[in-house]
Formats: C-alpha cells, sequence, structure tokens
C-alpha cells in the first residue's frame, strides 16, 4: 500500500517535473525568438540607431575672408586670438589653479567667479574659457608655468582685426555675435562665438565673407565626449572682398577731419569707384571684436558728434550754394537765363512781399553766370531759380543724384530731400510758396543731400554728364581664383547741353583760381593739378531781421550747433578730370574757410599718389587704371 | 557501513563522483563572464574581471564543500537556515544599508551581504524538506497548505518590504515552483493566480514611485527616451545593432562609449549580444540551457523526495535568473535588477548560485541514500 502510494506521488513529481521543464524550455525558446527579433529582423534599423548614438556630426567655421583696399591693403583681418581654457576634471583643484593663474595674467575677480559658476554647470571635461585676447608676454608666462598649472590649456581661436582702426570704420564696419533674429537656419550661425558683419561692408557681403562650413564626424561616448575624429571635409573659406577704397588716401582723409564732425568723399569721376569715404569721429571697431563695456558703448551712442553714424552717407544736409550749379543748368536748359545774361546784385532782392539776402550784405554789382558761381552772389541765383521754377530745378536734381538712394546697398545710406510740390503737399500739407523756389535755388529750404550725393554730383559735372554710379566694391574674389576686378560699367549720358557745362565748369575753376572766387585762398598751385570747386555755407536757423541791422555776426562767435554747415565740393584736374571731392564740415563755419582747405588737401594727396606711382613706373611704363 | 549495506562514502569517493559535467558548463559560463568583464573595463582585467576571478574560486570551494556534506545533514538543517534568513532580512530592515533607495545589504565589514539572495536557497532548502514527508493527502489538508504558504509569504513580504520586487517575485516564483513539485492540486493554482490578478490594482496602490516609472515605462520605453526610458532603449539598440555575428571582442560601440548603463552587472548580456551577436547570445544560451538540463537529469535520477524538490527548486532558481535577465534585457519584463548568473559582476549573487550548485551536487553525489521523513537515516 505504501510502496502503491511511493509510486503515485513519484508518478505525479515526473508529470510536475514535466509541466515545470516544459514551461521553462518554452519561456527560454521565447526569449530566442525575442533575439532573433531584434538580432536579425530589426538589425538594420538598431544599427543605424547606433551609428546615430555614436558618430556626431561638428562643424568646422570656415575663416572669414579678408577685406582689402584697391591695392590689396588688408582692411579686415583674422587675427590669432589667444585664449585660455580650464578643462575642470583635469585640474587637481580648480579654485587653487585660478589663484595660480591670477598671479600671471589680469583677470577680475567677477570673472573668477564666472568661471566657476560655468565649471559647475558644465560637465567636467568640456573647457571653460577663462580668458580671451592675451597678450603674446601672458602667453609666454601662463606657458612657462605650465606644469604647475593642470588642466590649463591655451587655445588659438581667430578674432577680426582693423588695422585702420578708426579711419575706415563706418566703411568697412565690425562683425558681431549672431542675434535671434539673424538665425536663418544655417547651422554655421549657430555655432558658439561666431560672428556676423553688423555693419558696412562686412555686413554687405557677410554671405560672402562668411565662406562654406565644413564638418567632421566625430565618435562621442553617451556623455558627448569625442574619442575619435572619424572623417573632416573641408569648408570653403570665405571669399576675398577687395574695396575700391584706397586706404592710405582714407587715412589721410580721416587725419584732415581730425576734430570735426565732418565727412569726406572722393570718387573717380569716370569709373564711380569710391575712393576715400570718410566720415568723422570715428569709432575703434576692433573694440567690437574685444567686446566692450556698458559705460564704451553709452558714450558712443549718446555722443552729440555721433560716432557710430556714416555721415558720408548717412548724414543729410542742405547743399547751400554748391547747389548752384544744379539752378544753373537747369536755368540754362530751360532757357530762363543765357550765359551773358546780367543781374545787379544790390545785396538782396524783394520777391512777393519778402526780402531775399545776399550773403554779401553790400552787394556783389552785375554779376553774369561765370562771376555769380565764382563768387556765389545769391541775388543772381534767386532770379534764375525764379525764371526756372522748381518743377525743373527738381528735375535737374535728380538727374544729378540727389533725391534718391544711390545703391550702395549699405543700409544707413539716405535718400535726402528734392522738393517739389507734391513732395511738399504729401509730407508739409501746404501748396508750394513761390518763394520756396527761390530759396531752393541757393540750396536751402527743404533740400537735403548726403555728401556721397553731392560727390556723385560734382563727378557728373566733371565728367561732361555721363550718369556715373558710385561703387564701393571692385571685385569679391573667391579663395583660390584670382579674377580681374570686375569692369567699369558703362553709365549712360545725362543729355546735358555740353556748352552750358563748360560754361559752369568755367565758373567753378573760376572760384578756386581768380582771385575774386571765394575758394581762391584754397587753390592747388601744383601745374597740372589744379582743381576746380565751389563752396557752401549752409544756414541751419533763420536769420533774424535784427541780426541783421546789427550786422551779421561772425561764425566764430555763434555757439558750435547754431554755426551753419561748411561745405565744399571740387574736382581735379581742371584740364582732365579724374576726381571728384565733396567735403562736409558740421557747424564748421563758412565753407571757404572749414571746408575747402580740407578738400583742397585731400585732391593733393590723391593727384600725389598718382604722380609718385607714375614715377615709380619709370617714364614708359603704363599707368594703371584706377 | 550504510543500513543499505555500502561502506560509507569516502571525500574521494564523493568527489569522483561529482557531476563534473556541471562543473564544466559552470567554468565555461564563468569564462565567458570574465572575457565580457574584461571587455566592459575596455580591454582590462581591472577592476571588474580579476575580483570576479577570485570569487568564482571561493564560489567553487564552497560548492564542493556544500556537495560533500550529506544531504541528511542539509535537510536536518534546513529550516534553521531558513530560520537565520529570516533574522538577516530582519537584521536588514532594522540595521541595512539604503542603497539604490532600498534597503538591502548589510555591511559585514568585509563584505556586503544582501540576505535576500541567499534566502532564495534557504526557501528551497525549507520547502523541499517541507514536502519530502508529506504524503498525497497531506498536501490537500487545508493547514498543510497554510503553513506552506506561510513560509513562503514571510520572505516575500520582508523583500518586498525593502523594497525589492524583483526579489520578492523570483521568491515566489520558487514558492509556485515547490508548489506543484509537491504536488499541491491543480486548481489551486488557478484560484492563486486569479487571485493574483485581482489584487494588482491594491499592490499598485503600494508600489514606490520608482517601481510604478519601471513598469510604465517597461510598457512604454520610447514615452521617455533620454530620461528612465534610456536604459532600455539603449540595450535594445545594443543588441540590435549586434545583429547576427556582432561587431566583435571590444569593439561594442554602444557599451564602450558608456550608452549602454550598468554593462558589468546587469546588462552585460547586451554587451554580450552585441559584440558577438546573435551567435555568441545563442552560444551561452545553450551552455545555460545544459546547465538546467543537467539539474532535471539530476532530479530525476534522486531517489528521495528531497534530493529531487532540492535539485529542481535550486535548478529553476537558476532558470530563473536566467530568464529574468535576459528578458529585461531585451524589453520582454520590467527592469527589476536581477543579475546573469556566473556571468555578471556581484559577489553576492556569485556566491548563492554557488551554494545553490553545491546542493545540487549534493543531491547528485547522495542521490542514492536512504531518507527518512525527518532527515535521519531510514529505519525500514
Amino acid at each position: 500500500m505504501i510502496f502503491r502510494r511511493e509510486n503515485d506521488a513519484s508518478r505525479l513529481f515526473s508529470r510536475r517535473a514535466a509541466v515545470l521543464g516544459g514551461g521553462q524550455a518554452l519561456l527560454l525558446t521565447a526569449l530566442v525568438g525575442r533575439l532573433y527579433q531584434l538580432q536579425v529582423l530589426e538589425a538594420d534599423r538598431y544599427a543605424t540607431l547606433a551609428d546615430e548614438n555614436r558618430i556626431n556630426i561638428r562643424l568646422i567655421a570656415p575663416p572669414r575672408g579678408p577685406i582689402v583696399d584697391r591695392f590689396g591693403r588688408p582692411l579686415a583681418v583674422n587675427r590669432e586670438n589667444y585664449r585660455i581654457l580650464v578643462v575642470p576634471e583635469q585640474t587637481t583643484d580648480l579654485e587653487a589653479t585660478l589663484d595660480r593663474l591670477v598671479r600671471l595674467i589680469r583677470l577680475p575677480a567677477y570673472e573668477q567667479r564666472r568661471v566657476l559658476r560655468e565649471a559647475r554647470r558644465k560637465r567636467s571635461f568640456v573647457p571653460v574659457k577663462v580668458r580671451e585676447n592675451l597678450t603674446w608676454e601672458e602667453v609666454a608666462r601662463v606657458e612657462v608655468n605650465a606644469p604647475s598649472l593642470p588642466g590649463v590649456r591655451i587655445d588659438v581661436g581667430q578674432r577680426r582685426y582693423y588695422p585702420y582702426g578708426s579711419d575706415l570704420a563706418h566703411l568697412v564696419g565690425y562683425v558681431g555675435p549672431v542675434t535671434e533674429a539673424e538665425m536663418t537656419g544655417d547651422p554655421l550661425l549657430e555655432l558658439p562665438g561666431f560672428r556676423v558683419g553688423k555693419a558696412g561692408m562686412e555686413r554687405v557681403h557677410d554671405k560672402a565673407l562668411r565662406g562654406e562650413g565644413g564638418t567632421r564626424q566625430v565618435e562621442v561616448n553617451a556623455v558627448g565626449r569625442v574619442i575619435q575624429e572619424l572623417s573632416r571635409e573641408p569648408g570653403r573659406p570665405g571669399a576675398r572682398v577687395m574695396l575700391t577704397v584706397d586706404a592710405a588716401l582714407q587715412a589721410r582723409a580721416a587725419d584732415k577731419l581730425q576734430g570735426e564732425s565732418a565727412a569726406a568723399v572722393v570718387m573717380d569721376v569716370h569709373s564711380g569707384e569710391v575712393l576715400t569715404l570718410a566720415s568723422s569721429p570715428g569709432f575703434d571697431p576692433n573694440a567690437f571684436s574685444h567686446g566692450m563695456s556698458e559705460t564704451e558703448w553709452q558714450q558712443l551712442v549718446n555722443n552729440e558728434r555721433a560716432p557710430l553714424n556714416n555721415k558720408a552717407i548717412a548724414g543729410r544736409y542742405a547743399p547751400g550754394s554748391t547747389f548752384k550749379m544744379v539752378t544753373a543748368l537747369a536755368a540754362l536748359e530751360t532757357g530762363a537765363i543765357t550765359p551773358e545774361t546780367t543781374v545787379f546784385c544790390k545785396g538782396h532782392m524783394e520777391f512777393g512781399g519778402q526780402r531775399f539776402h545776399c550773403w554779401k550784405a553790400g552787394g556783389h554789382g552785375r554779376m553774369n553766370l561765370k562771376s555769380a558761381i565764382q563768387q556765389s552772389c545769391d541775388v543772381f541765383f534767386y532770379k534764375a531759380a525764379k525764371r526756372t521754377g522748381i518743377d525743373a530745378i527738381a528735375a535737374m536734381a535728380e538727374r544729378f543724384g540727389m533725391g534718391h538712394k544711390l545703391g550702395l546697398a549699405l543700409p544707413s545710406e539716405a535718400a535726402g530731400v528734392v522738393p517739389t510740390r507734391d513732395w511738399k503737399r504729401a509730407n508739409q500739407g501746404t501748396a508750394w510758396q513761390r518763394g520756396e523756389t527761390l530759396v531752393t535755388g541757393i540750396g536751402q529750404g527743404y533740400l537735403l543731400v548726403t555728401p556721397l550725393q553731392l560727390a556723385v554730383m560734382t563727378a557728373r559735372l566733371a565728367n561732361g554728364g555721363v550718369a556715373v554710379e558710385p561703387r564701393l566694391t571692385r571685385a569679391v574674389l573667391d579663395p583660390g581664383t584670382e579674377k580681374a576686378p570686375d569692369p567699369a560699367a558703362d553709365f549712360p549720358d545725362m543729355a546735358v547741353d555740353r556748352a552750358s557745362l563748360a560754361r559752369v565748369q568755367a565758373g567753378m575753376d573760376a572760384v578756386t583760381n581768380t582771385p575774386h572766387g571765394t575758394a581762391y585762398g584754397a587753390r592747388i598751385r601744383a601745374e597740372g593739378e589744379h582743381m576746380a570747386g565751389k563752396t557752401g555755407t549752409a544756414q541751419v536757423r533763420r536769420i533774424t531781421m535784427q541780426e541783421r541791422r546789427e550786422g551779421v555776426r561772425e561764425y566764430d562767435e555763434l555757439p558750435w550747433e547754431k554755426r551753419p554747415h561748411a561745405l565744399f565740393v571740387a574736382y581735379a584736374p581742371v584740364a582732365a578730370p579724374r576726381y571728384a571731392c565733396s567735403v562736409v564740415v558740421e557747424h564748421g563755419g563758412s565753407g571757404s574757410q572749414a571746408a575747402a582747405p580740407i578738400a583742397r588737401d585731400i585732391l593733393r594727396a590723391t593727384q600725389e599718389r598718382d604722380r609718385e606711382r607714375d614715377q615709380a613706373r619709370g617714364p614708359d611704363g603704363t599707368r594703371r587704371r584706377g | 557501513m550504510l543500513s543499505d549495506g555500502r561502506p560509507e562514502a569516502t571525500l574521494a569517493y564523493k568527489l569522483l563522483h561529482a557531476s563534473w559535467s556541471l562543473v564544466f558548463l559552470q567554468a565555461a559560463i564563468a569564462c565567458v563572464g570574465f572575457a565580457m568583464l574584461y571587455s566592459a573595463a575596455n580591454g582590462s582585467w581591472e577592476p571588474w574581471a580579476q575580483t570576479q576571478m577570485y570569487r568564482f574560486a571561493a564560489g567553487f570551494a564552497i560548492m564542493l564543500g556544500v556537495a560533500v556534506v550529506d544531504i541528511r545533514t542539509w535537510m536536518r538543517h534546513a529550516y534553521t537556515l531558513y530560520g537565520l534568513g529570516i533574522v538577516l532580512l530582519l537584521v536588514v530592515e532594522l540595521y541595512g544599508v539604503v542603497g539604490m533607495g532600498a534597503q538591502r545589504w548589510i555591511d559585514l565589514g568585509v563584505i556586503t551581504l544582501q540576505p535576500s539572495e541567499p534566502m532564495k536557497i534557504f526557501l528551497i532548502l525549507a520547502l523541499a524538506r517541507y514536502f519530502h514527508g508529506a504524503a498525497l493527502e497531506d498536501v490537500r489538508q487545508p493547514l498543510f497548505l497554510l503553513v506552506a504558504t506561510l513560509i513562503v509569504a514571510v520572505p516575500v513580504l520582508l523583500v518586498v518590504k525593502q523594497p525589492d520586487l524583483g526579489t520578492g517575485a523570483i521568491l515566489a516564483m520558487i514558492g509556485a515552483a515547490l508548489f506543484l513539485l509537491g504536488g499541491v492540486p491543480g486548481w489551486l493554482f488557478f484560484a492563486g493566480g486569479g487571485l493574483g490578478l485581482a489584487s494588482l490594482p491594491v499592490i499598485w496602490q503600494f508600489l514606490h514611485p520608482y517601481q510604478k516609472e519601471r513598469v510604465m515605462i517597461f510598457l512604454n520605453p520610447q514615452s521617455e527616451p533620454l530620461g528612465s526610458g534610456y536604459h532600455i532603449t539603449q540595450s535594445k539598440i545594443a543588441l540590435g545593432s549586434g545583429g547576427v555575428f556582432g561587431k566583435g571582442f571590444l569593439e561594442g560601440s554602444q557599451s564602450h562609449l558608456n550608452f549602454l548603463p550598468e554593462k558589468q552587472t546587469d546588462f552585460i548580456f547586451t554587451m554580450l549580444a552585441e559584440e558577438f551577436g546573435l551567435v555568441g547570445a545563442l552560444g551561452l544560451f545553450f551552455l545555460y540551457a545544459l546547465v538546467i538540463v543537467l539539474g532535471f537529469v539530476i532530479a530525476f535520477r534522486c531517489r528521495h523526495q528531497f534530493g529531487r524538490l532540492l535539485a529542481l527548486g535550486v535548478t529553476t532558481n537558476f532558470f530563473l535568473y536566467t530568464f529574468i535577465n535576459i528578458a529585461m534585457v531585451t524589453g520582454v519584463v520590467p527592469v527589476v535588477g536581477v543579475p546573469l548568473p556566473l556571468v555578471s559582476y556581484g559577489g553576492t549573487a556569485m556566491l548563492t548560485i554557488m551554494f545553490g550548485f553545491g546542493l545540487l551536487m549534493s543531491a547528485h553525489i547522495h542521490r542514492d541514500v536512504p531518507v527518512s521523513r525527518h532527515g535521519a537515516v531510514a529505519e525500514d
């Protein structure tokens, strides 16, 4: 009986053990199925995922292209920026390491705190920037002490450097960190420390200067540490941008403008190439690369002489008497005057119940076109303007490049104002007064132009009526290709009567080269380099009757902001015009005193430059164009 | 002289008749472990592989020591050991070291002990002894079943309270396996299973947040690919990218670039499958399956119920380690922290497993000895 029961129990155990074993076998088989699913059926998908884990594509920032002047002088280049980085995990004690560093380099306490803060926030193998822009001496000091500074690394980055500093600051511009709004999806822009052009030609040619980023594939581990580089595809460095400017000439112009709030432009009257586009006071673009303090920035922004403004293209001034050539040409074209027309100037004229004064209280006496330009007689041009009418004057001003932008692509370029009947109705809401035509005729009133527009006007006068356009860029040269500069465009003829132009040119010649000319004192004496010009003195306020009775005060007696703007436009050489120049000195006083000497110096320097090059090349050397 | 007339077996005799095929399989699996730990340390014996070798050597000595002790001695002390296990669990509850959010370890100075591991073996011993003396009729007695249930429930509850849900579940499963083998009526399993399912919502309420999270992540690992679901997602990527033939020894990118977490412990199988592919994984699988088959063979050749229950209990425990670990790293069950036996780095699990193998070996060596109801020499 017992034996039987034993047997039953044994059979039950065998059955149950078989169930258990079967169950285990089933489960293990299921796992094999799962492994088959993962490692065979879905292997490709997981292999891709593993590579995505492992391989990280990193961008390599391309070196930014240089900006050079017309002779290849560097205006904006990349300089090596020595930085100190510290890798927290490689230091034994970060604070002690920083203490040792402070004895070697300048590092304010708040910067030390920033380093400690960043080190806490980042993973311990991520380098933390301690300081940038180390001097060579500081680099040497740190290198010598390297053994006692574990985890401290010197790294070479790139930083934009502007060798000409403030002289070309407005034209060349500067670079700065990418703002949220500038993120266009180009992954390059998201690189830490990447810089884009913020102003000037750095901004205009930003795309070309930027180049194309390369990529490198790196293997990273789970926390992002780079284990090894797998492959590298170099990018394309930024293009070399050659400007039309002559840096040495601009430096001399900037030197002449020193201390004034002023602008000067020099351009080639045939090609339109701008050789100088100077604005004063300037600012140091290198400060933007270094990073400037809040107070430095506030000083720049709040300065009443607006150093950040490029006055040569953004400053808007009444042209004053420099506009008289335009009035003259409009009057000649409409037949309002002939070259022989004479006007008697008694110091003022009456019109519509108002008295219009000439700058010369006693009057000029009998004036013709040439002497009126020579001595800048206002009464002559009041009469000429009155007979011509505002429509013809405005149309002529537009033809000479005023009242619209000249297509430089610089965002700060101003259009200026050439007032017309429609313009007044739209902007002032009142009808055009006939007296305003007279005021416009001598370049006052609503008329506003930029120094660049004045230079373009002068160039078009000098080159015989060709609608030359200003150009700032000579060529954008992709690295490796030494393409010739863009050929000068063919500019259309303005269809201005040649004889009339010659009369006006003769008047301008008389301004500087005859004893009665308003700028005779500022003439160029060198044979073959004479300049012709026109002064301008633009009132910034109305002169009251009382003041006139008491005698107009000398400009020097006025506070700075009430003095008139001094202007001068000129071209040279007279015999075969090549260069046009305009100078505006804000609140400088009279054009003949404040602006003409500067224009003379600049045009003399411009021509000297050519002469020196010709001599260096020898008597039979072919002269290079431009 | 033994009562059946055979001479008392000498030590040498016992060792000669030990299951050397089992020893061979253990050594093979342990060597796979050493290789993987060498790889986990990026091709270095430090810090894991070497320590693991010492542990295996120590475990091997313990196994032989346990194996040569007469199985009746083990049976006599089964309840004592069980009681010791319960005491250790209580000590851990009162004075234990908190690690990874749970109290599981006792710091003994030299080693830290995780008593829930040896408790598995002690539970097998106790249940084997309890069922050994029971006749078929006894097994149907409610009182008998109640005591058996208590034997399982006490350690399960203590371990779950630590909290260590995984080990608690394994203890319960070991209990269930021995109930099955002991002859508990089949309908009771269905009833118990039904009751378990019904109580799931209640259990859910008592789970710790991290446990709930693990379950939720198991149900939907993609829900948080960089958060807590990261482990299992990376493990699957490592397995899948290994393919059929693997990436090669020391070449597993997921493992060596640290995308794979816990690669020297719970996720070591993943690293093996990444570096040696499906072929390598199935190779190790085959070794494990052979160990389990060998365990069943030993059980069937045993002539006493205690030895059979002990052998299958130990084998089932081994199976549970293997199955749950691999199911876990392949995303079939939630991550519960069960090591891969003989391969994962870890001292307590290694000692527990070798202790278990010692008992299995003892059952093999003493398969023919007569065993009375209480572990004494049978008196016919």
